[in-house]
């Protein structure tokens, strides 16, 4: 990743009336971008390191997570 | 996609969230039954969901297309009806292990044996996940359940075995830990002419994570990236290194005669005489 | 033969059951094999194909009677046909056809039961079958044809009200008037009146598939026309989707039950009942013998006449009620132990007496019996 790229944050939105707190995005982000809120939410702790893999949108369970914005053109 | 451009044009947006528990891998499978659709670019007004009952069943709910939720067991043969009748339908089933292989095993053997155009979706937890907890005919032996307090005494089909010895020609399991894989192998079944048949190992937290004390829904998620081996890694595996795992991946791919356009064919034969 | 005479034909009930149908503009066709009903699947076999329609055989009863019922959905008029074993079996999803309002013909040939009984004999023993046979309260229209004649006209007429009350129709014929043959008159096309399911008339976006208009019965959607609305056997309010409050399934069940009960006019044959001092109620081919028995009786100077239900469900409760404030007594004669006999006597509540003819040997009951009978009781 170019240092620029770097600096650029993805946009992560959690939706967190949906998010039921299973914790799977937190466990499973190979950039461990989330962290564990106490209720079992994620928290978007280091946008800057998402590196767009998508797995948390795909293995969300209840659709509570976008990544990339609008603009979210994958998968 | 952003996934509220995939909400809303694939699910009834209202019914959401889902009623499926935290961390329950149902909510995944519908994910990417969505993307599989969302991938192959189906006509939401020429498609048709078709469902039995239990948990898996309450997916087509959401899901904004023609949607028949049916009797415990009969979804292939309700899909069956809604196939032949009217061809032009891209008619799409999800069941449950319960739903499919115990109360409506016979009609999954008969729609394979027909190879007729069906996709089918299995969610196999393992487990009768609605009426809370009771083994089905995928629970591991030895496994425990509500009606298995001393461990399962039965042995579990190998469903995907199972439905290529009956005939279908498309047949792949998935888990929801390997979700783009998933979405792959339900897209590919899509696709196929012909009796298109995908198992997808999930978990239940709930009930059977619980009796088997195998943690939290993430513990069950690292439970299948452990034990899932993709076809060709397995090939190259002997066999007692295998012992405690199941292959994922496209098992089977064949080619038969599809049943509704064989049957037309006799309607087209006619009309000479 | 006249330009506009009818064609007359020398056939059996189930190939009469099969002309029906096709008159009625089936399209499809889910069965299994079982005496004393096969042929109605055989004859659509050959059939059907070359009406562009579809026949299949499933691999039981339960999954003819969901294939139907899917058939129905993606709009094609359907039907499927059984005897007492595999009518027992399909009794679920004739539920769900009835909860769900998919138009559907259910055929029950009835043969001597219980279990395997005697399939090769007539009986009437799943006449409360047709009416009860699947759980909890929904509606039901059952006609009981008495000739090869009827076995098409009813065929033609189950079709009718199950595409106008969206509800299964059962058509409970027997072993004898399935397999006996005798000359009909075909009807010509023009003088069938068929229905078809109310469509809605308004655009997908403002569809409510369950909500009716004022005689109950909501129009109806084809999957594939482009609404994609949700069906399910739990209960469900307008827009289809399950709702779990008591509420809403006393308001659902109440439509779908009066939805028949309150427009359905029951079908009934009444003969020499005028002044008739004993009726006599019979259904079926025991029908033809009670006629006979009637005009014998006649002979002899009794005033006797015959009522046959011709929708067995809903019972002709009225003919029932009017009769008992006049007639001295009721002879029921059926080939079960009394099943008819019991909504006569409900109907006739102590104003009238009631007597049962039963006979379950597997021969259909003769006119002589029932002129007996009618002797005793006078």
């Amino acid at each position: 990743m170019k240092k620029e790229e770097k600096e650029k944050k993805v946009q992560i939105d959690v939706n967190l009336d949906w998010c039921k707190g299973c914790g799977i995005c937190v466990a499973f982000c190979p950039k461990k971008v989330y962290d564990r809120m106490p209720d079992g939410k994620p928290k978007v702790a280091r946008p800057e390191d998402c590196i767009q893999c998508m797995l948390c949108e795909l293995r969300c369970p209840d659709f509570a997570i976008n990544v990339g914005g609008e603009a979210n053109g994958r998968k | 996609m952003a996934v509220k451009e995939l909400l809303a044009k694939y699910t009834r947006m209202e019914k959401l969230p889902h009623i499926w528990c935290a961390g329950c891998g149902h909510g995944i499978i519908l994910g990417s039954v969505l993307r599989a659709i969302q991938r192959q670019n189906l006509d939401p007004f020429k498609t048709t969901v078709v469902s039995g009952i239990g948990c898996s069943s309450r997916a087509p709910g959401y899901m904004k297309f023609d949607t028949l939720h049916t009797t415990h067991g009969r979804a292939l043969a309700f899909a069956t009806g809604v196939k032949l009748a009217r061809p032009e339908l891209k008619v799409i089933v999800l069941t449950g292990d319960g739903d499919c292989a115990a109360i409506g095993g016979n009609h999954l053997i008969h729609a394979a044996r027909r190879n007729i155009d069906l996709t089918t979706v299995v969610f196999n937890n393992s487990i009768y996940g609605m009426t809370s907890g009771q083994y089905s005919p995928l629970t591991p032996h030895k496994r425990y359940a509500t009606t298995a307090p001393y461990g399962n005494v039965d042995h579990p089909f190998d469903l995907c075995e199972l439905v290529k010895a009956a005939g279908a020609t498309y047949v792949a399991r998935g888990t929801v830990y390997h979700t783009q894989m998933l979405i792959d192998l339900i897209a590919k079944g899509i696709e196929h002419k012909g009796f298109s048949f995908i198992e997808v190992v999930t978990n239940c937290p709930t009930y059977f994570g619980r009796k088997n004390k195998m943690g939290s829904a993430v513990d069950m998620l690292n439970w299948l990236k452990e034990h899932a081996v993709p076809v060709k890694a397995a090939a190259k595996l002997p066999p007692e290194k295998l012992a405690d795992k199941f292959v994922i991946g496209e098992l089977h791919r064949g080619e038969r005669p599809e049943y509704v356009e064989e049957y037309q064919r006799i309607i087209d034969g006619l009309k000479g005489e | 033969m006249g330009e506009n005479d009818r064609q007359a034909v020398l056939m059996s009930g189930n190939e009469a059951c099969v002309e029906g149908a096709l008159l009625a503009g089936i399209r499809f066709f889910a069965g299994y094999p079982i005496t004393p009903s096969t042929e109605i699947a055989e004859g659509l076999a050959k059939r059907l194909p070359r009406y562009g329609g579809k026949f299949i055989q499933m691999e039981d009863e339960i999954a003819s009677m969901a294939a139907v019922v899917g058939a129905s959905l993606a709009g094609a008029k359907a039907m499927t046909a059984t005897s007492g074993p595999g009518f027992s079996l399909k009794q679920e999803n004739i539920g769900f056809a009835a909860m769900a309002e998919v138009p559907c013909v259910v055929v029950n040939v009835q043969r001597f039961g219980p279990s395997t009984g005697l399939p090769t004999s007539p009986a009437q023993g799943d006449i409360m079958q047709a009416r009860w046979g699947t759980h909890g309260d929904h509606p039901v229209i059952a006609l009981m044809p008495a000739s090869v004649q009827e076995c098409l006209t009813l065929t033609v007429e189950a079709f009718n009200l199950a595409e106008e009350y969206r509800t299964p129709v059962i058509l409970l014929m027997d072993e004898v008037v399935g397999h006996m043959r005798e000359g009909i008159l075909l009807p010509r096309k023009e003088e069938i009146v068929l229905k078809e399911r109310k469509k809605p008339t308004v655009p997908p976006e403002e569809y409510l598939p369950y909500k009716a208009d004022p005689d109950g019965i909501p129009p109806m959607a084809n999957f594939g026309d482009g609404y994609r609305y949700h069906v399910t056997g739990l209960v469900h309010d307008e827009t289809g989707f399950p709702r779990g409050r008591g509420i809403d399934g006393d308001r659902l069940v109440r439509r779908l039950v009066n939805k028949v009960k309150d427009n359905f006019v029951p079908m009934v044959e009444e003969y020499l009942t005028e002044d008739a001092e004993i009726a006599v109620v019979a259904c079926g081919s025991v029908a033809r013998s009670a006629k006979r028995a009637v005009d014998l009786g006649r002979e002899q100077g009794i005033k006797v006449g015959l009522v046959r239900p011709i929708s067995i469900w809903p019972f002709p409760e009225k003919v029932i009620r009017d009769l008992a404030e006049k007639v001295k007594a009721f002879v029921v004669p059926e080939m079960n132990l009394g099943q008819v006999v019991l909504e006569v006597e409900r109907c006739a509540c102590g104003k009238a007496g009631v007597y049962g003819l039963n006979r379950i040997d597997a021969e259909l009951i003769t006119p002589d019996e029932i002129l007996t009978k009618i002797q005793e009781v006078k």
